[in-house]
């Protein structure tokens, strides 16, 4: 049994801090779908960006200011994304807002790829978090033990957040009508931009988290955590953010186990496998609302 | 009211005008088209080799395999409003299946060197070849082996279609992502390795070269015109459905899916027709992206792919074939030819520090935002260009100056 516990651990731990690493990308989604009905296929380049913001900033400045630097900028990108971008097009059609939000992902890794020059870039290691811990005789990097719990605290904060705050009311009202909500004097633009600070903001510590895991950025690292994440999104019902962190935290776990086994070829392929029957059964996902069409 | 819908879809109730512009278009479109066919031959065999038709004749291939698979993207997208992006992975299936098929039965142990020379041990254009020979044979298999390319891409969105389409918008967006994925990770997985040789490259297969005619001594090639054609007849073949009374439900259905369905077209059926015959030519589109490239991967074939396809739709206009294709050309053009100098570090003989590798795609990323945030219809919008089009455009544009004129000096006012 403790060879068996032995032999399984690191995945099961790897599997739960990418989890929640793939949790804090995934609450950006949730709620900017939630608000704006709108995939945002530019936040897992976002979430790159920071990792190579981080990069870039670590390699002249020290530790304890490239961190709150590599937020400070990240938000600021997802704020002037949303604002050049999604605003102009809020009357539009749907679709022309998501062709947007793809062109908008093309740009960000044309960007990377021009200041890499295609190069993967060692990511900087934080100290304290990449050392090396052992739990039941498996060894492991400090970071992995931290994820869960860092992204447990930003979650019920985030949580609390909306619950109790005037603005956290804001978001409520406008995800559940966006017209009603602008009639009662909401300002829309501002709750907006606010669900994009917040999703950067928790994009970009996922970045430093997942990033100090994997040491290495290159252009199109973003997309695939995005896309993960946007699933463990709809498997919780898109725009319930509980509902996403169980969906990424067992993306996550299974991605890992199916490593485990052997079959890495297809650990990317079981995330859409899931999205794909979870569309089947439950559209709405395990926590979402059912609506109805109206004619 | 109906009388005048029936003029439209009637052609023999319609204005004389009208019947005239049409005939002119037809005629005049025939005309061109050989006229292009002709400058491709001399292309292809009698320019001498230099720089310049070094870069045109790439840049004219790809342009035409890109026209063709934007013009089946928009097929979906702009005239049936489905907005799929699982493009990629049908051109996967189209390219491999060709690449499989064709591969000289003499080729299969050094192609397959990993999985014992592979499963399967015959190649269509070399039994063509037996007795056709090596010109008209290779010719004859490949058009057979890209047919069935298709189909095998038509049957397989067939199956993905039936859970997908059920799904709505962005739903169904991330769904046949998703699927292209899938498709991915199953053709790079050794487990298939006899048949798709896992994540390793195909190559020695009927390529664009291959399709020549030797005279005796002389020997003609027709790679470019080979594209060309193939190209043509399936816009031509796509245009004909669009103007179809299945191509009207298409639009139907993409207007209002409660209308539609409330005037008798049956959804699914129509959904799943589109997204049936728009992988079919995506299919086609990977089997000649593959003999064009020479050597296929699937790991090339990513959604990045796709949402480059996506691209070109939208600054061509979502909903019109001819700024696909228009744009498909201009894109691959920019890219591959005209703005090659932003990353070669100068322009002329003045060197500038920050044009180096990948300024290009930068450049190219803005130009596009700028497209799509401000001039969402794209080049040509829902429109068609046509001869008698272009030439009512010149001899209008003295009254649209007038009219601006006038315009300009009643706000003076």
């Amino acid at each position: 049994m403790s060879d068996f516990i032995q032999a399984n651990l690191p995945y099961l731990l790897a599997g739960i801090s990418v989890g929640g690493q793939y949790a804090l990308i995934a609450i950006g989604y949730t709620m900017v779908y939630g608000i704006l009905r709108l995939i945002n296929f530019a936040h897992g380049d976002v979430f790159m960006a920071a990792g190579l913001i981080m990069v870039f900033a670590a390699a002249s400045l020290p530790m304890y200011i490239s961190i709150p630097l590599v937020i400070i900028v990240t938000v600021l990108l997802g704020f002037v994304i949303e604002r050049v971008a999604y605003k102009p097009l809020r009357s539009a059609p749907r679709m022309s807002v998501m062709i947007s939000a793809i062109g908008v992902s093309y740009l960000i890794q044309n960007c990377a790829l021009y200041f890499t020059g295609g190069l993967p870039r060692v990511f900087p290691s934080i100290p304290w978090l990449t050392d090396t811990v052992t739990i039941f005789g498996a060894i492991t990097k400090r970071v992995t033990v931290i994820t869960p719990i860092i992204t447990l605290i930003l979650v019920v904060a985030l949580v609390l957040f909306i619950k109790k705050t005037k603005v956290g009311m804001a978001m409520r009202a406008v995800s559940r009508d966006f017209q009603t909500s602008q009639l009662m004097g909401i300002k829309i633009d501002n709750v907006i931009s606010m669900t994009f600070i917040i999703g950067c903001f928790l994009a970009a510590i996922g970045a430093l988290l997942y990033f100090s895991n994997y040491q290495s950025v290159i252009p199109t690292s973003g997309s695939m955590p995005g896309l993960k994440a946007f699933v463990a999104a709809v498997f919780g019902g898109i725009g319930s953010i509980p509902g996403a962190v169980i969906g990424a935290f067992l993306i996550g776990i299974v991605e890992n186990i199916i490593k485990g086994v052997g079959w890495t070829t297809f650990s990317d392929a079981f995330t859409f496998v899931l999205l794909i029957v979870i569309l089947m059964v439950k559209p709405t996902g395990i926590f979402g609302e059912k609506k109805t069409d109206k004619v | 009211m109906f009388k005048k819908i029936n003029n439209a879809l009637n052609p023999s109730l319609r204005h004389p005008e009208q019947e005239r512009a049409s005939r002119i278009n037809k005629v005049g479109a025939i005309i061109l088209l050989a006229i292009l066919y002709v400058f491709l031959f001399v292309l292809d065999n009698f320019l001498p080799a230099g720089s310049f038709t070094g870069m045109l004749i790439p840049v004219l291939r790809k342009g035409a395999i890109y026209a063709l698979l934007c013009v089946s993207m928009n097929l979906l997208n702009g005239f049936t409003g489905l907005f799929s992006l699982g493009q990629a992975g049908f051109m996967l299936i189209g390219g491999y299946a060709y690449a499989i098929l064709s591969i000289p039965a003499s080729q299969h142990a050094a192609v397959y060197q990993y999985f014992d020379g592979g499963a399967i041990q015959f190649s269509i254009p070399e039994f063509f070849s037996s007795f056709l020979g090596a010109g008209l044979g290779s010719f004859v298999g490949s058009i057979i082996c890209i047919i069935i390319a298709g189909v095998i891409a038509a049957l397989f969105a067939a199956l993905i279609g039936i859970p997908v389409l059920r799904l709505k918008s962005d739903y169904l967006a991330i769904a046949t992502l998703g699927f292209a994925e899938i498709i991915r990770a199953i053709f790079q997985w050794n487990g298939f390795g006899i048949i798709t040789n896992g994540s390793n490259l195909l190559r020695k297969y009927t390529a664009l070269s291959d399709i020549r005619w030797d005279i005796g001594s002389v020997s003609l090639k027709f790679g470019t015109v080979f594209v060309f054609l193939i190209v043509t007849i399936c816009i031509l073949l796509i245009v004909l459905l669009i103007n179809s009374s299945y191509g009207r439900a298409f639009n139907a259905v993409r207007d209002d899916e409660i209308s539609a369905e409330a005037m008798g077209i049956n959804l699914f059926k129509h959904k799943m027709m589109s997204f049936i015959i728009s992988s079919f030519f995506a299919g086609v589109g990977g089997a000649l992206l593959a003999m064009y490239q020479t050597t296929i991967q699937s790991a090339a074939f990513t959604s990045a792919m796709t949402y480059e396809i996506l691209l070109m739709v939208v600054i061509g206009g979502i909903g019109s074939v001819s700024g696909s294709g228009i744009a498909a050309f201009l894109y691959i053009a920019a890219n591959e030819w005209w703005l090659r100098f932003l990353d070669s570090g100068s322009i002329g003989s003045i060197e500038v520090s920050f044009f180096r590798g990948g300024f290009r795609k930068v450049i190219f990323s803005i130009a596009i935002m700028i497209i799509v945030l401000f001039f969402s219809r794209g080049i040509m919008g829902d429109k068609e260009l046509s001869i008698t089009g272009v030439i009512n455009w010149f001899k209008n544009r003295k009254e649209r100056k007038l009219a601006k004129k006038i315009n300009a000096s009643k706000e003076g006012e």
